[in-house]
């Protein structure tokens, strides 16, 4: 059962979050979409920004999906990493919502900066409050943004917003902008506890 | 035959009178090339779609040349009404490569100076002559531009190569259990099939028309090969093991089912194919390295070209194995080509790309039907 999850973008109806990251990318900007999922949010940045953009996906559901929406698809698994990508070659790789799911979080966070000259990464932040209250009362969470069960999750890297903090700080890596939002409305008094998702837009440190 | 079937279908040959020049310096004084084609040209000729065959492959795509016939084209699980290559939609067409032995020019053909077969003084052909032959075609039937070039193994070095050759008159590559080169070892196994037929005692240096005999032998021993590596070692086993067609009778007659296969495809395949023809695309395949004169560099050799592709490899394909088509997905992504790629997680090696299987099927329908003509 496990092996047959699909990681998706879980927050389907609202599109908060892709809006924040549209106003990341440049107009015609290249961009490159890590576990792109059904290409939604390449479809998003095609239609309002008329970005070239490349989606990275391992799923044979969602790729049928991406080439539905006439999205350039390449089908491989992002733990072998991004060796078929020239370094700087992207202005932006993104990866959204699906680094909690990764095995080599680090060297995909490396690879990400490798290739693109800015990168994307937004993830559930497992420090929100209601995380913390099923937590305290005893159970892992499982929310509209971390749908899973312990037993079938995808997720096996959740962390905090101040966990990433100290992981950018420790790598390197240089906080251009962060976003953070509930149900689609920004969080800007304590993010770590408020926040449900997380948003960071960031280059490597020179 | 059922109601997706193209139907009956019928070859026909296109002569053409031009000298070709080869890569290798030789002149065609003149060539014929066999063809079919399924479903109708559109007004604005918008809707071609050319597929290129493998080594050991035909013009006769899809259909029957009679109700009788037993068996349909080699892709016909591929071509036909509301089929993934829908002759609804798009104008098909299938061509024997030249040097082939099903009624284009090639070795067994009538050399017109001589009055006998070429056999061995026909010229040695490249991929990049069989593309500015199927060029030939294309003029030939009125058309200036392909909406997509497809094939498989061999078939997708042409699709590559017509997207280099002619970047103005093709929209699409479909490239499929493809490699932008063979490896050492590929090409190994191709010097073992040719040294099968040239050391057979009947091929008489490839004029063994003129003694009324084949190099049956090597042609057999060739094709058992390559029947080998088409297959994955997973797919022998489900389809074979070790089971065996009797009693161990402790002799080398046929003791296992595997055997018995090899040797009914090896004697089949030998009835029916010159091994002028399987020499000629063995070496087509060797040779075909776009990227050696850009210092093997595969980006470089993809610089002017302007289509839009779909790469496919097959899981389980070792012969032409995925790592091959994410070399050429990678140039593609070097040129900001717009680009799909697609590894279908397959079980039965090369040979995968001839199966109807469901999901690659649906990844060609849904590219195909993307295609506006």
């Amino acid at each position: 059962m496990a092996n047959n999850v699909t990681i998706t973008n879980s927050v389907s109806k609202f599109r908060q979050d892709f809006a924040i990251i549209a106003g990341w990318v440049g107009f015609g900007s290249k961009v490159l979409d890590l576990g792109c999922g059904d290409g939604s949010l390449l479809t998003y940045l095609r239609d309002s920004l008329e970005v070239k953009g490349y989606g990275v996906e391992k799923d044979d559901v969602n790729w049928l999906a991406c080439q539905q929406s006439k999205i350039n698809v390449i089908q491989m698994d992002l733990e072998d990493g991004l060796s078929g990508f020239e370094d700087q070659s992207f202005d932006t790789v993104i990866l959204s919502q699906t680094l909690q799911a990764m095995h080599h979080t680090e060297e995909i966070v490396q690879e990400m900066l490798r290739v693109g000259r800015e990168i994307i990464v937004t993830f559930p932040n497992f420090g929100y409050w209601r995380n913390r209250l099923q937590i305290t009362a005893g159970n892992m969470p499982v929310s509209k943004i971390l749908p899973y069960e312990w037993y079938n999750t995808p997720n096996v890297h959740l962390c905090t917003i101040n966990d990433f903090d100290e992981f950018c700080k420790n790598h390197k890596i240089s906080i251009l902008e962060r976003s953070v939002i509930t149900d689609g409305n920004a969080v800007n008094f304590m993010p770590n506890l408020l926040g449900s998702l997380a948003m960071y837009r960031l280059k490597a440190s020179v | 035959m059922t109601d997706n079937s193209i139907g009956i279908v019928c070859a026909q040959t296109a002569h053409f009178s031009e000298p070709l020049t080869l890569k290798s310096g030789a002149v065609l004084p003149e060539f014929d090339l066999v063809y079919e084609t399924y479903g109708t040209l559109n007004a604005d000729k918008s809707n071609a779609v050319l597929i290129c065959h493998a080594l050991s492959g035909t013009h006769h795509v899809a259909g029957k040349y009679a109700e009788t016939d037993k068996s349909t084209g080699w892709w016909d699980n591929l071509v036909g009404p509301n089929k993934p290559l829908d002759t609804n939609k798009f104008f098909v067409i299938g061509v024997n490569n030249l040097g082939g032995c099903s009624g284009s020019s090639g070795s067994a053909s009538i050399n017109p100076k001589t009055k006998k077969p070429f056999g061995s003084s026909f010229p040695v052909v490249t991929v990049e002559d069989w593309v500015n032959s199927q060029a030939r075609l294309a003029d030939y039937l009125g058309i200036s531009t392909l909406a997509a070039v497809i094939g498989g193994s061999l078939g997708g070095m042409q699709a590559l190569q017509w997207t280099i050759s002619f970047p103005e008159r093709i929209k699409h590559a479909l490239v499929i259990a493809s490699a932008p080169n063979l490896t050492a070892q590929n090409m190994a196994f191709n010097e073992v099939a040719r040294q099968a037929i040239i050391t057979d005692p009947e091929f008489h240096g490839g004029d063994y028309y003129e003694h009324g005999v084949v190099p049956r032998r090597g042609l057999r021993i060739a094709r058992m090969l390559g029947h080998i590596t088409y297959l994955s070692d997973d797919a022998m086993g489900a389809k074979f093991g070790r089971k065996l067609k009797d009693d161990i009778k402790y002799s080398f007659d046929v003791e296992f089912e595997m055997e018995s296969y090899l040797r009914y495809q090896g004697d089949k395949f030998a009835g029916e194919f010159d091994a002028n023809t399987y020499l000629r695309m063995t070496r087509a395949l060797d040779y075909y390295d776009p990227a050696l004169h850009f210092d093997g560099d595969l980006s470089k050799a993809l610089a002017n070209v302007k289509a839009q592709f779909l790469v496919v490899s097959f899981t389980s394909d070792w012969r032409f194995s995925p790592a091959r088509s994410r070399e050429i997905v990678k140039a593609l992504l070097d040129n900001e080509l717009t680009v799909s790629y697609a590894e279908v997680t397959a079980a039965h090696g090369h040979d995968a790309f001839l199966m109807p299987d469901a999901h690659y099927h649906q990844i060609l329908r849904t590219y195909l039907d993307n295609i506006q003509v």
